[in-house]
């Protein structure tokens, strides 16, 4: 559509300089942040100790990126790393499936509690775990699923949004498809499988995409039930590797934990591009 | 809207929809209840049994100073918050849609701080302008202003907005720089003809063609600013200096699992799903409105 644009609205010679001066401007003060962290990855302590620190990335990378992988502070940060991958996967494959399947019983059934059922997915939309910390936290303990997977993972599972986006999706798929099921005596899991599952493809992909990071960037939960070092995720367990007291942090293993921390999901947001705003807009729709 | 081809039988789609609806009950719906019945009891101090105390402790909440200034702090924390990560991202917006080569090269980048969780956004902040390594705080120190966000309350608050908003950027830009292109080009064209300027094009026709994202934006940013970003206040300041930066969820963490209090806390739980009904319902009104354009 860009493209299209022609003549007087578009900037050329000086103000176009001018534009790509902003840009490039705006892009190098969002980036900071992540150029000082990555540089300070890369030097040694008392580099960092004795301010100003090098804006220059140094020559310890290697030293300082197996140190946090491979020994840590509390607990080596493969471990961490291996923790949040279970915990995102889990909640966006989790949650993608019980949706699928809810969605699918909602507009393809009329079944007695329907209305009731889907009034009651709605309602945990207004339910985060942010407000219900200390009872979740009762539950998944009563169930003796503190530090485990389980307990990182089902809690945060109930997805309204997830069931809404393949309800608006499935009733969108035309209804002579059910109807040659139908007459062809396919069964209702059958249609699932061969029809409704495959032309979710996209929808699917979109929406992974977008739950891997919520999942992966989750810091109270797993905060509280996991007291465990051993089981703690990456993103809450930076934290942890400040030292209590007066003590001086580490700072060049923090930081190469916090980078590894972001390379997953920038990695997945950059190279799924397409799908990561399609699934931003649907599932804020 | 309703499928005119269902298939028959209870049983299995009573099956499919069970896994979401045991889900929520358990880790939803019970969980809320307890936070309600929890708010109208006190539990002695060995937690072996609990007084019924009705409403106590919800006018100890509204009477206590504490409590009454993280509403405070939470309205202060949430406006700036929304306010520093949409303005930039309107004004970047606006930029990137002006250029016809490159623009996509610029969106790769911005997107980035997206990915970023808030809690691991607080640590590089919290480096940037940690008061002893800090580059930032180095750099100010130089210029003569001694950063503190440890001691200064005012600092604490502008370290926790900026590290916040910062991932948001990227988002709200997003979500611009898609309205931005769906604003006919024609009109704008009509506009350039009769002469107006791009400052006055902008606020007469972009600006107000933008008002259903920037409204939804709205929304969805103080929700944000509500919710998620506990990881960012609790790695840069852990609610202080002296409460200072204490939003409504931190203090619901502190109070409940830090302090123990479990009534307050329950209490606390229970005013929150109150301000989430609410925030939802004007969302929904507006997704409402949206779907008559």
């Amino acid at each position: 559509m860009a493209r299209e644009r022609h003549g007087m609205v578009e900037k050329r010679g000086a103000g176009l300089w001018l534009t790509h001066v902003f840009m490039i401007l705006g892009v190098l003060v969002i980036f900071f942040p992540i150029w000082l962290a990555f540089v300070a990855s890369t030097v040694t302590q008392p580099e960092i100790v004795k301010p100003p620190m090098p804006l220059w990335p140094g020559d310890q990378f290697w030293e300082n990126y197996s140190k946090a992988l491979f020994s840590g502070v509390n607990v080596p940060v493969s471990t961490m790393l291996f923790n949040s991958l279970v915990m995102a996967v889990g909640i966006a494959v989790g949650k993608i499936v019980i949706s699928l399947l809810s969605a699918f019983a909602i507009v393809y059934f009329r079944f007695p509690g329907r209305s009731f059922f889907f009034w009651m997915i709605f309602l945990t939309l207004m339910l985060p775990v942010e407000v219900r910390i200390v009872p979740t936290f009762e539950v998944v303990a009563g169930f003796g699923m503190l530090n485990s997977y389980s307990g990182l993972i089902f809690p945060l599972i109930a997805s309204a949004t997830a069931t809404f986006l393949f309800r608006q999706f499935f009733l969108t798929i035309p209804d002579e498809l059910a109807e040659a099921a139908r007459v062809d005596g396919a069964s209702p899991m059958r249609f699932f499988w061969d029809i409704v599952v495959p032309m979710s493809r996209t929808n699917v992909a979109a929406l992974f995409v977008i739950l891997f990071i919520y999942g992966w960037n989750q810091y109270l939960w797993p905060l509280l039930i996991t007291t465990d070092p051993e089981m703690n995720t990456i993103v809450m367990g930076i934290k942890q590797m400040f030292p209590s007291g007066d003590d001086v942090a580490e700072w060049p293993v923090i930081m190469a934990t916090s980078i590894l921390a972001m390379i997953p999901p920038v990695i997945i947001v950059v190279s799924m591009q397409r799908l990561f705003i399609r699934g931003l807009v649907d599932s804020e729709k | 809207m309703e499928k005119r081809v269902t298939f028959r039988g209870w049983r299995l789609p009573l099956l499919l929809i069970a896994p979401q609806v045991v889900i929520s009950l358990v880790f939803f719906f019970y969980p809320a209840a307890q936070a309600i019945w929890q708010s109208f009891f006190i539990p002695d101090p060995f937690g072996l049994s609990s007084r019924f105390v009705g409403f106590g402790n919800f006018t100890f909440l509204f009477s206590d100073p504490f409590y009454r200034a993280a509403f405070g702090t939470t309205a202060v924390f949430s406006i700036l918050v929304t306010l520093c990560s949409m303005i930039p991202a309107l004004f970047l917006a606006v930029v990137a849609d002006r250029l016809i080569k490159g623009s996509g090269v610029y969106r790769t980048m911005l997107i980035w701080p997206y990915a970023v969780a808030p809690a691991v956004a607080g640590v590089l902040w919290l480096f940037m302008f940690n008061t002893r390594v800090g580059v930032v705080s180095w750099y100010l120190g130089t210029l003569g202003y001694d950063w503190n966000h440890v001691l200064n309350g005012g600092e604490a608050m502008g370290l926790v907005v900026v590290a916040s908003s910062w991932g948001r950027i990227s988002y709200n830009f997003l979500f611009f720089f898609a309205a931005l292109q769906a604003v006919p080009k024609s009109v704008i064209e009509a506009a350039a003809i009769d002469g107006a300027r791009f400052w006055r094009r902008f606020w007469t026709i972009v600006l107000p063609l933008l008002s259903p994202t920037t409204f939804f934006l709205l929304v969805v940013n103080v929700v944000y600013s509500f919710f998620e970003t506990f990881g960012v206040i609790h790695t840069i300041t852990g609610g202080g200096p002296q409460q200072s930066t204490t939003v409504l969820v931190y203090k619901v963490f502190a109070d409940g699992f830090v302090g123990q209090d479990l009534g307050s806390s329950s209490a606390q739980s229970v005013i929150l799903l109150f301000v989430v009904g609410l925030l939802t319902i004007i969302q929904f009104k507006f997704v409402e409105k949206r779907v008559h354009y």
